[in-house]
């Protein structure tokens, strides 16, 4: 890992030293005011319009600055970060083509709700509108798929600012927030006041919930034969896993969570049903259909995990917990709608929460429903099977790695078969499904914290799309174990085109993929390769020994698929079951 | 599909339109006309926007907005009683013969003539959406050259809620 040298100086002289008020450059200003927030890593890529900002950063050890080989590979670094720690994740990048390789990761970042700072340059203001070189309207571009965002026009506000957006990027509904300065606003100088105070009159998320409404679902508990929580991500962001706990554990309600709710609840609990929606659990969306009640909490009913709308839960009375009044009733209509924090909602339902006495009969259905439908694949002993794979990894991490994925098939085999037990634990791309988020948001989730073991699961395809960071892991000794199931094709679009469009398989095949292992190693990382299970657990006991990155392929079947399955236009309970029944 | 018209009220910032816009075009809600203004207070603008939709969807382009950090107040003035206007330009073709029957039409409607060319008059009328219809209905037989509408402006009555 890089050493920290900011550990070694006490945190108060640091801050200190940043408060101080001076003449400085606005490139100075953005430095200080990072390290007020807190900030201890950045990733960045340096380019003209930011030449006075990583002028400032010569030298400057108050941060780590990490610089990737790809502005995407920043932001996901930046989003792997945020994900796993719950710190705002910052990142840097030029004007123009800087600025505009961080789309899709400020999109990825935007859709599950990740809070992230992320900093643009941009030309000279009075070149602004000219069609400059490397100019881009990154603000214009980037307004559908940020929370906020700020174009400086005067080193004055930067202060103000750089406050204001990692209060909003890490408070109500998390999100991105962008602040692009133009170069001459980072070079200007002036003198700096650091602000402490956030006065923003268009903002004030709700944090606690209507007491009217509590009562009313706490009444609906009571009520309840068939009551099911369903949580989501919202769990996790709002720091509400011990709340969650205490809810089920007083209830006893049984309990789905979603893809980016894992983590939120213990997987080993008896009343955790496993995942819902399109690769979720039989168990799971059997019981959503049935139930007489429904408890959302910090999920939005994304399409995935609803599938057909018209007919989802069509029998429960719907609670809605969320931050974001605009998710309520968004998709589905919502009986019992409570607009809070979910960790402040929850701690003031518990106080009042009471088992749910009239569920045994369900609660009983249930448990049979879970002994009899697992999650379930046909292993062999002549090919590797990539749900094994995902199996003895998680037995010989013991349950206790931090799991970053890629998208596909890899990604839903990772999340059913990797039984998380701690929030934070999981970082995948769940809303925009980004491939080649993968391995580089383990970068990020490894810097938060360097003594976790990170595993970063993905797919041949993913891994192409951001590979060239191994160089950072090897030259910072990020020591990253990145998983390649490579099944030499797109496996979620193979299974597509085999189940919907009746096997006409249309440019899948991944031919003329690099050998990961020469790859791996012509970056300086450790390779390794395994096709069947015996060299599968002596490579990985190897890899996992191993003190620095480790690239570790898995040659596995190239026609597995992922079940169970919902169609889209199906409802939840249509599951397709595979071969595995 | 009912129409709907609301006041945002939004901090005076570059790009604040944009941010309102942009939201209504990609959350799929229909603009049917926007105007934007100075509002009572110094630092905000007043948008006046007239959308059709559902109820369903009322309550999610509120909801959509108040995300917006700029955005301070959303609020649904049709659903009390409100002064709605709007203002009209109508260029219209206007031969000395027919001047006196455009006169008769401007009277009635209490709108203005406001120039005179030599083959034309430009008209100017206020009042709320269907009243501006129906000036524009009679004068087309004249043959409407140029037609310019601000779209509606609007604020609750003083007695309203």
């Amino acid at each position: 890992m890089v050493t920290q040298s900011a550990t070694l100086k006490s945190k108060e002289e640091v801050m200190e030293r940043m408060r101080k008020p001076e003449v400085i450059s606005g490139s100075e200003i953005l430095l200080r005011s990072l390290v007020l927030e807190g900030v201890d890593c950045v990733f960045g890529y340096p380019g003209g319009a930011v030449l006075y900002i990583y002028d400032a950063m010569h030298g400057f050890s108050d941060f780590n600055h990490v610089l990737t080989r790809h502005e995407q590979g920043a932001i996901h670094a930046a989003d792997g970060y945020a994900r796993a720690s719950g710190n705002v994740g910052v990142c840097i990048a030029t004007s123009g083509p800087g600025a505009t390789n961080l789309v899709t990761g400020i999109a990825t970042a935007y859709m599950d709700s990740v809070p992230l700072v992320v900093i643009t340059g941009n030309v000279i203001s009075s070149l602004i509108g000219t069609d400059a070189f490397q100019e881009a309207d990154i603000t214009g571009i980037t307004m559908p798929i940020t929370k906020h965002s700020y174009m400086v026009r005067d080193v004055e506000d930067l202060p103000r600012i750089i406050h204001e957006a990692f209060h909003i990027a890490n408070t109500g509904r998390k999100g991105p927030v962008l602040i692009d300065i133009p170069k001459d606003v980072s070079a200007a100088k002036t003198l700096f006041k650091p602000v402490t105070d956030v006065n923003i009159r268009g903002y004030n998320p709700t944090v606690s919930p209507n007491k009217l409404q509590v009562d009313k679902l706490i009444k609906a508990i009571e009520a309840s034969e068939r009551p099911l929580i369903l949580a989501g991500g919202g769990v996790v962001y709002s720091g509400a896993h011990e709340e969650l706990l205490e809810f089920v554990t007083k209830t006893e309600i049984p309990i789905t969570t979603t893809l980016l709710g894992l983590g939120g609840f213990p997987s080993g609990n008896d009343l955790w049903l496993g995942m819902p929606g399109m690769h979720g659990t039989y168990t799971a969306n059997k019981s959503i259909q049935a139930a007489d009640l429904l408890i959302n909490i910090g999920a939005r009913f994304d399409d995935r995990v609803t599938g057909k709308l018209a007919g989802f839960a069509p029998l429960a009375k719907i609670v809605h917990i969320d931050i974001d009044p605009a998710e309520i009733g968004k998709n589905v209509p919502t009986d019992i709608p409570i607009v809070g924090d979910v960790k402040t909602v929850l701690q003031q339902v518990n106080q009042l929460a009471k088992r749910a006495d009239k569920a045994d009969a369900w609660r009983e259905q249930i448990q049979e429903s879970k002994a009899q439908y697992p999650f379930s694949y046909k292993d062999s002993d002549v090919e590797l099977k990539p749900q094994w794979v995902v199996e003895m990894i998680h037995e010989t991490t013991h349950g206790d790695a931090i799991v970053t994925t890629d998208v596909g098939q890899h990604q839903m085999w990772a999340a059913q078969y990797y039984k998380f037990n701690k929030p934070r634990s999981w970082v995948t791309s769940g809303g925009l499904g980004t491939m080649g988020f993968g391995f580089p948001s383990a970068i990020g989730a490894q810097m938060a914290n360097p003594d976790r073991v990170v595993v970063s699961i993905n797919g041949d395809g993913g891994m192409q799309m951001c590979a060239q960071e191994l160089a950072i892991c090897a030259i910072n000794n990020i020591p990253v174990k990145v998983v390649i199931l490579n099944n030499q094709v797109l496996g979620m679009v193979r299974q597509w085109q085999e189940l919907i469009h009746e096997n006409r398989f249309s440019h899948i095949d991944l031919a003329g993929s690099p050998d990961f292992v020469k790859l791996a190693e012509a970056y300086g990382v450790k390779g390794f390769r395994a096709s069947n299970k015996e060299e599968a657990r002596a490579v990985w006991e190897e890899a996992m020994n191993h003190p620095g990155p480790a690239v570790v392929e898995f040659v596995v079947r190239r026609d597995e698929n992922v079940y169970p399955m919902v169609a889209q236009g199906s409802t939840i309970d249509q599951m397709i079951m595979g071969d595995a029944e | 599909m009912k129409k709907h018209t609301i006041a945002v009220i939004v901090n005076d910032q570059p790009g604040v339109l944009q941010r309102v816009s942009g939201l209504f075009g990609r959350r799929g809600f229909n603009i049917e006309s926007i105007t934007v203004g100075a509002s009572e207070e110094q630092g905000l603008s007043r948008m006046v926007i007239v959308t059709s939709g559902d109820d369903h969807t009322l309550e999610q382009v509120t909801k959509q907005l108040y995300k917006l950090i700029d955005v301070i107040k959303v609020i649904d003035l049709s659903s009390n009683p409100m002064v709605s206007r709007e203002l009209a330009l109508i260029k219209v073709s206007a031969e000395p013969a027919s001047r006196p029957e455009i006169l008769g039409v401007v009277d009635t409607f209490r709108a203005a003539v406001v120039d005179i060319g030599t083959h034309s008059l430009i008209v100017q009328v206020i009042g709320d959406t269907e009243k501006i219809d129906a000036i524009v209905e009679l004068l087309k037989p004249y043959g409407i050259r140029e037609l310019s509408r601000t779209g509606v402006t609007a604020l609750n009555r003083g007695n309203a809620r």
